[in-house]
């Protein structure tokens, strides 16, 4: 680990600043409500969200920033680990449901189903759901990919059927015969493991949880990148085409990390569901899947901790913006995407180390 | 006129006295009009049930008019002097009642005064076979054939008795034709066994659906093997006929949505397909289109039929300059780096949307149609098609005409063929590739106005009108093939026809799954569409 990081100077300060967070944070909490730096419990959820955003961007940047696609359908694979977990979530209800029967989840009851459907099996059991939360979507990356990457569609095609796989996906998980709850989603979840969603404890360890996936996924992202397959991806983002004729399977090495990408985000949408507390198809809407890209550009592509540091600078605005001037927010946001993509081509990060180097 | 009024006085008298109004009234000394009126005041719907038949036998202008002012709950009489009314507009005072018979006004009546005459159901039917016969006799064919589609509506065996008379006279081939229809319907519960054959034989090739209802009933009602056979084959020349009309219906529908389709992603083609640029606020230059109609209906509230047309060059000139403004503004510092310029026009996509939420309030608006564009097209009882549909029909194939000559036939559309397909040699013979880029994604913003006014016509006006197209345009402009206006047609018009014959089959939201399902995959198989560029350009 310690050679992992030996030349990325930017990858330690982001390891010891998240370290740093993820002890203080839930200590911070403990405090006393009428000490000045008490934060409260919703604070903790909601930097734990911000955090599963920031491994969603992580993800997001290895697929961009390295080899070069631009993936607009990113939030499906979030929102299908979502799913996942939300499913386990709503099998530990039980019979505390407003309908109280102990087989089926209250919107199936509702719809007059008479017993689970066959996708609901083992989800009941923890570990077969964490199994599905990256399975389900690192095997439709895997099968999209590989269709996708076989016949060498690439750049612009490739980022609009991706929007379109979401788009699908989304008018798919809005139809009640889907067995996902339709509309609604799923929610309205109880405990997670036996411990209430709703302590202060859980919240807490469910923060520190995300902290680690976070620092975790990055760990794996830079061993993948510094890897022989993440040298080669590169290559690829920068000439394919010479890559290939050099003797490299292109295809191979983007179905690898476009995978680990899908799966990477699927874990974070596991880790989002509890915080939140819903998982419904808008999570699936292509406008979400932009905005996740822009995290990254605001952060900064190709660096993985510039794109976690995107992904939290721009949902604390977001969350400034729409409680105090809600009017501002989409102008504020659309300004953001304008004014990156022309001003600010390597992110935030990019004006830091430009700066640190021209002095 | 002052004989009536002694007579009613006569009438008066003769109810107070009590006598039975039959005896009292001779046939031959008042009209049928005023026997009838008599009857009608009668309690005992018997008698009512004869006073239409006599307005009917009469069938004069004030006898139709009596019937149907019967039919509509609006004849009454003056409790006092028992005159038949008819009423009209209410007030705060009471209704504005008029004579019966000579339509004189006798101002304002409350409603204690007056006293309905009450049908039931039965007598409903007969006024309205006394009013269709009426409508038979009258001199505007239009009128007549009305009233024998409304026969054909509510079959009767009567109605053949009525009608076989009025045959021989009628002149149109059309209300003959009808005719002939209605007469073999009620001949199919004849006695004769050849007139029931001559009948089904008549009816073979007619969709009507009492035809289809009548000869299921007489099938079920035969023993006679060879007969049902007959009826069988006459019943399956129908549904033949039956379904080909359904599928002439989806094809227009599909065609309706494909020309939207095609409306919405014609722009695009412009500015994606021609100069490499994805604009993500193609959307939102639809959605401005819109919306200038939208204020140009406010402008002019008393000419909306005139607005529609005011608002065509009114959003080409909207969208247009806000598309030269994003090309001045953003894109042009972006050109080479598609994935960026994503991005960025996204950016604009919010910023427009935005803005029209805080000008215009996020509640949708709604647009006036037309008089002109509204209603539908009958052209039989199983085929009917909505006119702004075939207007946006109509419409798609226009502006994809008008700008096929632009890009083909003018100056402009040369110069913009020329920088797209090699950019420096352009340059090079001197054609000013930033004013081409510029006027391109103009004109490509403009055609989205364009497309606006057409959306406007067809859902309600809200800021996410453009959000809900974009996905779709840009479906149709990689599935025709970019850099190819003739792919873009082709592909929305496939993608529309074969979304509205999936329909029926899977439901609404599915169709639209499956096809978007079917796009990702056939892009794996064709990546460069069905149209795909040949030759130096396609490598750019």
């Amino acid at each position: 680990m310690i050679g992992l990081l030996k030349n990325d100077r930017g990858g330690q300060i982001f390891l010891i600043l998240l370290a740093l967070a993820t002890l203080l944070v839930p200590l911070l909490n403990l405090l006393p409500a009428d000490n000045p730096l008490h934060l409260t419990t919703y604070t903790v959820t909601l930097l734990g969200k911000y955090l599963t955003f920031a491994l969603l961007a992580m993800a997001i940047d290895l697929a961009w920033g390295y080899l070069g696609i631009l993936s607009l359908g990113h939030g499906a694979f979030f929102a299908l680990g979502g799913y996942a977990m939300g499913m386990y979530l709503m099998r530990q209800i039980g019979d505390r449901g407003v309908y109280g029967n102990p087989e089926l989840p209250d919107f199936m009851v509702f719809l007059n189903w008479e017993s689970l459907p066959w996708f609901w099996y083992g989800f009941d059991m923890f570990w077969f759901a964490m199994l599905m939360v990256m399975l389900v979507p690192g095997l439709l990356a895997f099968v999209f990919g590989w269709l996708a990457f076989r016949s060498r569609v690439t750049g612009v095609y490739l980022s609009i059927i991706t929007q379109a796989l979401t788009y699908a996906l989304m008018l798919a998980f809005f139809r009640n015969e889907m067995g996902f709850g339709g509309n609604n989603g799923l929610t309205d979840f109880k405990d997670i493991l036996g411990f209430s969603l709703q302590a202060d404890t859980t919240r807490s360890a469910l923060y520190i949880t995300s902290a680690l996936a976070l620092g975790l996924g990055y760990l794996a992202c830079r061993a993948v990148v510094n890897s022989r397959l993440g040298r080669v991806a590169v290559a690829i983002r920068d000439a394919e085409d010479r890559t290939r004729f050099t003797g490299y399977k292109v295809e191979h090495v983007k179905l690898a990390i476009f995978t680990f990408s899908a799966v990477l985000a699927g874990i974070a949408g596991a880790l989002y569901v509890p915080q939140v507390g819903i998982i419904n198809p808008g999570e699936f809407s292509p406008l979400n899947s932009i905005e996740m890209v822009i995290w990254v550009a605001v952060g900064g592509r190709a660096t993985l901790y510039g794109a976690a540091a995107g992904a939290l600078m721009v949902n604390y605005g977001k969350t400034y913006f729409t409680a105090a001037l809600p009017e501002v927010w989409l102008f504020a946001l659309g300004a953001l995407f304008v004014l990156v993509t022309i001003f600010l081509p390597k992110g935030v990060i990019g004006l830091l180390q430009r700066r640190r180097s021209g002095s | 006129m002052s004989i009536i009024k002694l007579i009613k006085w006569l009438l008066l008298a003769s109810l107070l006295s009590g006598a039975p109004l039959a005896v009292s009234l001779a046939e031959d000394e008042i009209g049928a009009l005023e026997r009838a009126g008599e009857l009608l005041k009668s309690r005992k719907f018997s008698d009512k049930s004869q006073a239409v038949e006599l307005l009917t036998r009469d069938a004069g202008e004030p006898a139709v008019a009596l019937l149907k002012a019967l039919l509509n709950s609006r004849l009454y009489y003056i409790k006092k002097d028992k005159q038949l009314v008819i009423i009209g507009e209410k007030s705060k005072e009471g209704y504005q009642v008029s004579d019966a018979l000579n339509h004189q006004s006798l101002g304002t009546l409350s409603k204690r005064k007056i006293k309905k005459i009450s049908l039931n159901n039965r007598l409903r039917s007969q006024i309205r076979s006394a009013l269709a016969v009426a409508e038979l006799r009258s001199p505007d064919g239009e009128k007549r054939l009305a009233a024998v589609n409304q026969m054909l509506d509510r079959p009767k065996a009567e109605y053949a008795a009525l009608i076989e008379p009025l045959l021989e006279k009628e002149s149109d081939a059309e209300v003959r034709d009808a005719m002939a229809i209605v007469i073999a319907l009620a001949n199919l519960d004849a006695e004769d066994e050849s007139a029931r054959m001559a009948a089904v034989e008549t009816l073979d090739g007619n969709i009507h659906p009492a035809v289809r209802n009548g000869l299921k009933k007489l099938k079920q009602n035969t023993d006679d093997k060879a007969f049902s056979a007959e009826i069988d084959r006459v019943l399956n020349n129908i549904d033949a006929k039956l379904q080909l009309y359904s599928l002439v219906e989806n094809l227009f529908f599909g065609l309706s949505l494909g020309s939207v389709l095609v409306l919405a992603a014609i722009g695009l083609a412009i500015t994606f397909g021609v100069m490499g640029v994805i604009n993500m606020a193609h959307g939102e230059l639809i959605m401005i289109g819109a919306y200038t109609t939208y204020v140009i209906q406010l402008l002019m509230p008393d000419n909306i039929a005139a607005s529609v047309i005011v608002a065509i060059p009114a959003a080409f000139v909207v969208s247009g300059l806000v598309g030269i403004a994003i090309e001045r503004g953003v894109i042009r510092f972006l050109y080479g780096r598609t994935l960026e310029t994503l991005l960025a026009t996204f950016g604009i996509s919010l910023i427009l949307q935005q803005t029209v939420r805080s000008i215009f309030s996020p509640l949708n608006r709604s647009v006036e149609t037309p008089a002109w564009m509204s209603g539908t097209w009958e052209i039989n009882s199983a085929l009917s098609l909505t006119m702004n549909r075939l207007y946006i029909i109509l419409f798609c194939l226009l502006v994809f005409a008008a700008l096929f000559v632009v890009l083909k036939r003018t100056r402009l559309g040369l110069q913009v063929r020329a920088v797209s397909q090699n950019r420096a040699m352009a340059r090079a013979m001197g054609v000013r590739s930033e004013w081409v880029d510029a006027m391109t994604f103009g004109l490509g913003s403009g055609i989205a106005g364009v497309a606006g006014v057409a959306l406007s016509q067809l859902t309600n006006v809200g800021p996410n009108l453009g959000q809900s197209y974009i996905i779709d345009s840009f479906m149709v402009v990689v599935f025709g093939g970019v850099g190819n206006l003739w792919g873009t047609l082709v592909g929305g018009m496939t993608l529309g026809v074969a979304n509205k014959f999936l329909e029926p089959w899977s439901g609404a939201v599915l169709a639209k799954i499956l096809v978007l399902v079917f796009i990702i995959l056939f892009i794996q198989k064709r990546p460069r569409g069905l149209f795909p560029q040949k030759g130096r350009a396609a490598e750019g």
